[in-house]
């Protein structure tokens, strides 16, 4: 932690206390960002490649049908962008940290974060923050905003603060089933390995819930609702939900996931026993 | 001859060694091959939507949907054959934490050690995902279909041979950029998009408008991937298909060419700070 943070995080108590913690850490990663200017643009690069080549996929589906279930081409685009927007999010708050997660258990570190005067879970899942991926999240808003003038969409202002809060909800969905996995590498298998599977994951999230049936659907709802984080926020902001009950289903699901997070890194944590000794 | 002879034996060596510490990571492998079929599972749902509301009979591109359910299958077996996985992030790891200032003085060959360690890999890979994979295809084995010929199925096994050592090249050259830039992540990351779509991993080329798929047929990206699923199909035929097996093949010298060249130009860059 820096030590030229005007008001030391000690002093202060509760959540005060924790977000100038946070703001601490948030400047420590912006400067060692800095650092390495280049490759902080080439990875912007990469993102952008990425979401390019969803887009094209899409593209290339629609020069051959003109809808997938009930979706029209620019409402898969808005869903995409959606989609690409929640996952960058979640890139610049958490991702980073929790595949590091393992190899702080490697080296040892893990012990040194569970002695810090702070909540372990907090430290483990915050302390670096990616600006990149907050800076990719324009290209995903410009997404957004280019597939609903195509729609044209007529939003007001409890689209615009509906569709924000249920973005924050699917990002705590892959939050938490990210560190479900990382807290699975207290035992086994390298971070590598879980961050690659969760990208995987990632691809079912930005496919329209409509080309679904069956158990698959199910499963991606119930079980790992990938089918929820950015379809919901999607499809309410487009004005193309069928029941609230779907709204009701991501929160529900947002707070179960947390939940299970949580029961899974207090197991964790308490059977855990330093790698070296 | 028993210089030659020692050489196979040295290398049989690393081999067998690479099999032995990789199967220290096989959980990690069944993880992976199980991953990778969610994605390429929402891949077929999507397809068999899209197929749902069209009339009976009606294609796409050239496909019908039990065509298309099978290209993606036989991808997933090329892919699951030929794919790097870790090897570049060990070989950059290897340069950047001077592992390789031991190369420089063993008589062992860099390219030929880490070769016989990719080869180990796909060994243990294969065997892994062997159970998920073989399942998903039993699962879905309505859609299998048989290679359009004797000739088809031996030249898409050669094929696909080459595939994976251009596979291979390419990898082992990219990672050598670690000699000069600290981070390859985001160059292998580049590389992997381009393979992923122009490879035909997310779908089959030929959806593409004509003149883009000709023109992709010139690079190495179906070559690294999809070249030889198309063979077994006998979606490239005859002289095509032989020309398309040249290309590749010199794609491959290229590849290797320019492996040996960066290695050249890497080692004489190379400092081994602290080593």
């Amino acid at each position: 932690m820096r030590k030229e943070t005007r008001i030391s995080p000690l002093i202060e108590t509760g959540w005060k206390r924790y977000l100038s913690i946070y703001a601490a850490l948030c400047q420590n990663s912006i400067m060692r960002d800095m650092q390495f200017k280049v490759n902080f643009v080439l990875w912007l690069i990469v993102e952008l490649l990425w979401f390019g080549l969803q887009i094209t996929f899409i593209s290339v589906i629609y020069s051959h049908t003109d809808h997938i279930g009930s979706w029209s081409r620019y409402e898969v685009i808005f869903l995409i962008g959606a989609a690409n927007f929640i996952q960058q999010l979640f890139h610049a708050v958490f991702l980073n940290n929790i595949t590091q997660l393992s190899e702080h258990i490697r080296t040892g570190r893990l012990d040194f974060m569970l002695l810090l005067p702070v909540n372990p879970r907090f430290l483990v899942s915050l302390r670096t923050m990616d600006l990149g991926s907050y800076v990719s999240t324009l290209a995903a808003i410009a997404v957004m905003v280019y597939a609903g003038i195509q729609l044209e969409l007529q939003p007001g202002i409890v689209h615009f603060v509906g569709f924000a809060m249920m973005s924050v909800c699917g990002v705590m969905i892959h939050y938490s089933l990210m560190l479900i996995l990382a807290s699975i590498s207290f035992w086994t298998i390298k971070a590598e390995g879980f961050a690659w599977g969760y990208y995987n994951l990632f691809n079912v999230a930005r496919l329209p819930d409509a080309a679904f049936k069956g158990g698959f659907k199910a499963f991606f709802t119930f079980a790992i609702p990938m089918l929820l984080v950015a379809n919901i926020p999607t499809k309410f902001f487009i004005q193309k939900l069928q029941s609230p009950m779907e709204i009701l289903s991501l929160i529900m699901m947002a707070g179960a996931c947390l939940l299970a997070s949580e029961i899974m890194w207090r197991f964790a944590i308490k059977h855990y026993t330093s790698a070296s000794s | 001859m028993i210089k030659f002879w020692n050489g196979w034996i040295k290398y049989g060596h690393v081999i067998n060694v690479g099999i032995q510490n990789t199967l220290a990571y096989r959980m990690n492998f069944l993880f992976r091959a199980v991953f990778t079929l969610i994605p390429l599972l929402a891949n077929i749902l999507l397809w068999k939507t899209i197929f749902s509301d069209k009339a009976e009979g009606d294609m796409v591109g050239t496909y019908n949907l039990s065509q298309m359910v099978s290209y993606y299958l036989l991808i997933l077996i090329v892919n699951s054959m030929t794919a790097v996985n870790e090897d570049d992030w060990q070989i950059a790891a290897d340069i950047r934490n001077g592992v390789i200032s031991q190369f420089l003085l063993k008589p062992m060959d860099y390219l030929a050690f880490r070769f016989s360690l990719f080869l180990a890999n796909r060994l243990i890979y294969i065997l892994v995902a062997t159970i998920p994979v073989g399942l998903f295809l039993l699962w879905q084995r309505n859609y299998w279909t048989a290679p359009v010929s004797m000739e088809a199925l031996m030249l898409s096994i050669l094929s696909l041979s080459l595939t994976g050592l251009l596979q291979f090249l390419i990898s082992f050259t990219m990672a050598l950029l670690a000699f000069w830039v600290l981070e390859v992540a985001t160059f292998i990351f580049i590389l992997y998009a381009f393979e992923y779509i122009a490879g035909g991993h997310l779908f089959p080329l030929d959806l593409l408008p004509n003149w883009l798929e000709t023109m992709l047929y010139w690079t190495p990206f179906p070559y690294l991937l999809s070249f030889p699923v198309l063979i077994y199909l006998g979606r490239v035929e005859g002289q095509a298909m032989w020309n398309g097996i040249i290309v590749q093949t010199v794609w491959l010298v290229i590849a290797f060419l320019t492996a040996r060249f960066v290695w050249n130009r890497g080692i004489r860059s190379y400092t081994a700070v602290g080593g």
